[in-house]
């Protein structure tokens, strides 16, 4: 199958410093793959690459066009949903204003009102909470929000940073399960940085382990998850 | 920005002095009018330090610093022509006046910054016209017609007209005062006044009274503006609200700008820029009008919007700026690269853009 | 009492301009961090474009529409070419860069048309309404024809996709790209809409305060404290507070009028209203920088 997002000897910098060196990873169509690492490792910044927060150096072709150094708004059309650490939502726009904003840029209309619908069927809490400001939302329900938006986008590839910062275990838990059906059900193919390696090795099928900006392994995530410094250091174990 | 290579500065200061005695021997070239002209062009440079002080050294916006102008003017006019005070006299008065001005008008803008600051002195200079001719002020102020005054006469019947006598006292006055601005920067006060320009937030933490500098700092560019003010009330012989107008604080702004953000040797080029331009434009218009027939107002402010905008872009250091980097481009030996934080002018105002909005 | 009235309603016309052009100033402080100095005199050249088309033989409300349209791509023209590379600029830079904007607007506008004072006509007849001479037909027009504006922007920004899109950008550009928003092209936008409802403003009051290229100084102070009354970035309240502006200033100069009448002192009139103003910047600034309906910005270290 090829690979639906190719990333090639990727440099990124903030200002003057650097925080990549040296990274390059494939994700194949329909798949999850997990970007683990510590803090600073620079998972966040790899995201933020793909999408050209940040100035970046290197290649990424995604759906074999290449899109490095592409205007973001740009890079999101090709349908590419990004839900940033700290969620990201409109706080002051209601639930449904967040989700309408998602759907500002697709083409087939029609099928918004379907979306909805089957995006509310992921998240009932949301429905219960349409025309809520969404900062008032709890912070669950705000990376509920977060995904249900990136949903509204209808993307081929989700990248999710952090998804399960400051949310109590039982949300988490439920909102990996919502991640899995989504790519099983819409075929949606995901990209998940997270903290919480035990978690991401269970829901990805492959993974790549970052540190100080480079990747330093890979592989399919049941060979992580049993790999020595991988347990000792990200699973305690 | 090193300071003024010394050589040069004594050598400008002496034809200074000298050239215009030349009057009677080249009466044409050193005409009433051009020392006249020289003289306005002296004031301007005081003025424009005035806003350099608290703007390029301090990195607080003045927009309205025609206000400070207007009551250094005001002042001078009002103790000439009620208290019959001698002209030098009025100078003194008018500095501490508008330095108590602003240094009161400091202390609420502790508060503001940027922007805002910005707003509040734009809020100022727009206001003033009609401050001034305020009814309870009209029998010192005299209204709408302003004051009348006379030119300074000349002293101990030296030999010397008007004009070259009015010239040497405002070179005077200049000199004083950029002699004092020059060692206030130079001290650790000057430091501590563009350590806030530079590090807002951290000047703070470092242990330096910000509100005090701040504060005084307005008061002191506040008086400079206004002696400023006072000078040109004995020049021009004549003080009236209108022309104390935002387009005043905008002539400084210029002057500021195109000159040299920071720079003392800056302001004297501003000053005399703004002046040089104002009083072209009124010949261009003319010419315009009168030789080509169009029926067009030209006035100086389409050259200085415009210079304004392009500066910002190309020069931002202006024009003492410029060079200063064309010649350190050129003489690349001996320079010390250790360009001190004194007055260098890519530090003016380089608050960072506050990130735009990042969440 | 009757005066009482006619002060209020003059009030209520001229709190209807200030709403228009402390709107323009709250639209795009809102979606850029900036105050635009340049708005006053953006307006009033506006105005000179209006009186323009009609002295070339156009309708009022032809011109007036013409107008507003060319006060929109102007404004979007200056937002994509003089604004846009400053993104990033010092506080300072862009500063200079919009006075050097009200520069260039004022200085053009009276070598186009010369500064000299011009007679503007008002597009309402004649005839004052049943309101027998409370308010003339024109301050009502102006109250009126600034509603609808109002209106059609709220409707425009609360219920259409692009509006959305606008308000999305302006409260969180990162985030607003995130989603496929151009944000650079929502700034533009909402740099032509301030502009145009700038020219609302010029050409509405033109009438009242006679057309000269000097004519909206006075009012872009008094837009200031109206938008800063209001909060200074709550579009909503820089309407009302526009309102509130123009009532007050009036009631001041109103209660100094009967006081001067029965004392015979004189305190405060109308020539003090610029004074006012000023005051209500700098006490709102100091006092209240929120206003009334705003939320004062935490900077961040």
């Amino acid at each position: 199958m090829p690979s639906l997002l190719e990333v090639k000897a990727l440099k990124a910098y903030y200002g003057q410093t650097q925080a990549l060196y040296d990274v390059g990873f494939d994700l194949a169509e329909g798949g999850i793959t997990t970007l683990l690492g510590a803090n600073g490792a620079g998972k966040t910044t790899t995201l933020r690459a793909i999408c050209n927060m940040v100035r970046t150096e290197g290649a990424v072709r995604f759906a074999g066009k290449d899109v490095t150094g592409k205007p973001t708004e740009e890079i999101v059309r090709q349908r590419i949903a990004h839900v940033p650490e700290g969620r990201g939502t409109f706080t002051t726009l209601t639930v449904d204003e967040n989700l309408r904003i998602a759907a500002y840029t697709r083409k087939d209309k029609g099928e918004i009102a379907a979306e909805r619908d089957r995006v509310f069927s992921y998240f009932p809490r949301l429905k219960e909470r349409v025309q809520q400001q969404a900062g008032t939302l709890s912070g669950g329900e705000q990376q509920m929000l977060a995904i249900a938006r990136a949903l509204m986008l209808k993307p081929r590839l989700m990248l999710l940073d952090e998804p399960s910062f400051g949310l109590a275990p039982l949300v988490v838990v439920e909102i990996f399960r919502i991640l899995h059906r989504i790519n099983e059900e819409e075929g949606v193919s995901i990209l998940l940085v997270e903290q919480n390696a035990a978690l991401a090795l269970e829901l990805a099928t492959q993974a790549y382990v970052l540190e100080t900006g480079r990747v330093v392994m890979s592989g399919p995530s049941a060979v992580v998850k049993n790999d020595e410094n991988v347990r000792k250091s990200y699973l305690g174990y | 920005m090193p300071s003024f290579p010394k050589k040069w500065l004594v050598i400008l200061i002496g034809l200074a002095v000298i050239v215009p005695l030349f009057q009677p021997v080249l009466p044409d070239i050193v005409s009433d009018y051009r020392l006249f002209l020289v003289s306005t062009m002296i004031i301007a440079a005081i003025a424009v330090l005035g806003l350099n002080l608290l703007t390029g050294f301090n990195g607080q916006i003045s927009l309205g610093h025609g206000a400070f102008y207007a009551v250094g003017a005001y002042t001078a006019a009002i103790l000439m022509d009620h208290a019959g005070m001698p002209y030098y006299a009025t100078l003194p008065c008018a500095a501490v006046v508008c330095f108590i001005v602003g240094y009161l008008f400091g202390l609420p803008a502790l508060k503001l910054e940027g922007h805002y600051l910005a707003l509040a002195t734009f809020a100022l200079a727009l206001a003033v016209p009609q401050i001034l001719k305020y009814k309870w002020l009209e029998g010192l102020t005299g209204g709408v017609q302003g004051i009348v005054l006379s030119k300074p006469e000349v002293p101990f019947g030296l030999p010397l007209t008007e004009d070259q006598w009015l010239y040497y006292y405002c070179l005077a006055v200049m000199l004083v005062l950029f002699w004092a601005a020059h060692n206030i920067l130079r001290s650790r006060s000057g430091r501590a006044m563009m350590a806030i320009r530079d590090y807002a937030i951290a000047a703070d933490t470092m242990g330096i009274d910000t509100a005090l500098y701040k504060t005084v700092t307005f008061g002191i560019s506040a008086a400079y503006t206004g002696i400023a003010g006072a000078l040109s009330a004995s020049a021009i012989a004549f003080v009236a609200p209108d022309s104390f107008n935002i387009f005043l604080s905008i002539k400084f702004l210029i002057g500021l700008v195109v000159g040299g953000i920071g720079s003392l040797a800056g302001s004297v080029v501003g000053g005399i820029f703004y002046v040089l331009v104002d009083n072209s434009a009124q010949a261009l218009s003319t010419f315009i009008k009168n030789d080509l027939g169009l029926q067009f107002d030209l006035s100086a402010y389409t050259v200085f919007g415009i210079l304004l905008i392009l500066l910002m872009y190309l020069m931002p250091m202006g024009i003492v700026g410029g060079v200063y980097l064309l010649i350190r481009k050129i003489s690349t030996v001996g320079r010390s690269t250790a360009a001190a934080p004194a007055g260098e002018p890519q530090r003016s105002a380089t608050q960072p853009a506050e990130a735009s909005k990042s969440h | 009492m009757e005066q009482f009235l006619q002060q209020l309603a003059s009030g209520l016309a001229n709190g209807a301009i200030y709403a228009c052009v402390a709107l323009a100033l709250v639209m795009i402080y809102v979606s850029t961090d900036h105050i635009n100095f340049a708005q006053g005199e953006m307006a009033m050249f506006s105005t000179y474009i209006s009186w323009q088309l009609m002295t070339w033989g156009l309708s009022f409300w032809v011109a007036f529409v013409l107008a507003v349209l060319i006060s929109f791509a102007l404004g979007v023209l200056i937002e994509r070419v003089i604004l846009r590379p400053l993104h990033n600029a010092p506080v300072l830079s862009v500063v200079v860069v919009f006075i050097g904007l009200l520069a260039i607007c004022n200085s053009m506008a009276g070598a186009i048309w010369s500064y000299l004072i011009k007679e503007f006509p008002s597009p309402f007849p004649k005839s004052s309404f049943g309101i027998a001479g409370l308010i003339g037909p024109h301050q009502l027009g102006v109250v009126l024809v600034t509603l609808i504006v109002l209106s059609l922007l709220f409707v425009f920004f609360r219920f259409t996709p692009l509006g959305l899109a606008m308000r999305a950008a302006a409260q969180n550009p990162q985030m607003a790209r995130l989603v496929g928003v151009r944000v650079d092209w929502m700034l533009a936008l909402g740099w032509g809409l301030a502009a145009a409802v700038g020219a609302v403003a010029g050409i509405m009051v033109a009438h009242i305060v006679y057309l000269d290229p000097n004519m909206m100084g006075g009012i872009l102070l008094y837009a200031f404290a109206s938008a800063l009354v209001g909060g200074i970035g709550n579009p909503g309240g820089a309407v009302i507070g526009g309102f509130i502006v123009g009532v007050l200033e009036n009631m001041v100069a109103f209660a100094g009028n009967q006081i001067e009448k029965v004392t015979g002192i004189y305190i405060i009139g109308n020539g003090e209203k610029l004074t006012v103003a000023l005051i209500i910047v700098i006490f709102v600034l100091t006092v209240r920088p929120a206003g009334l309906f705003g939320r004062v910005v935490v900077k961040r270290v």
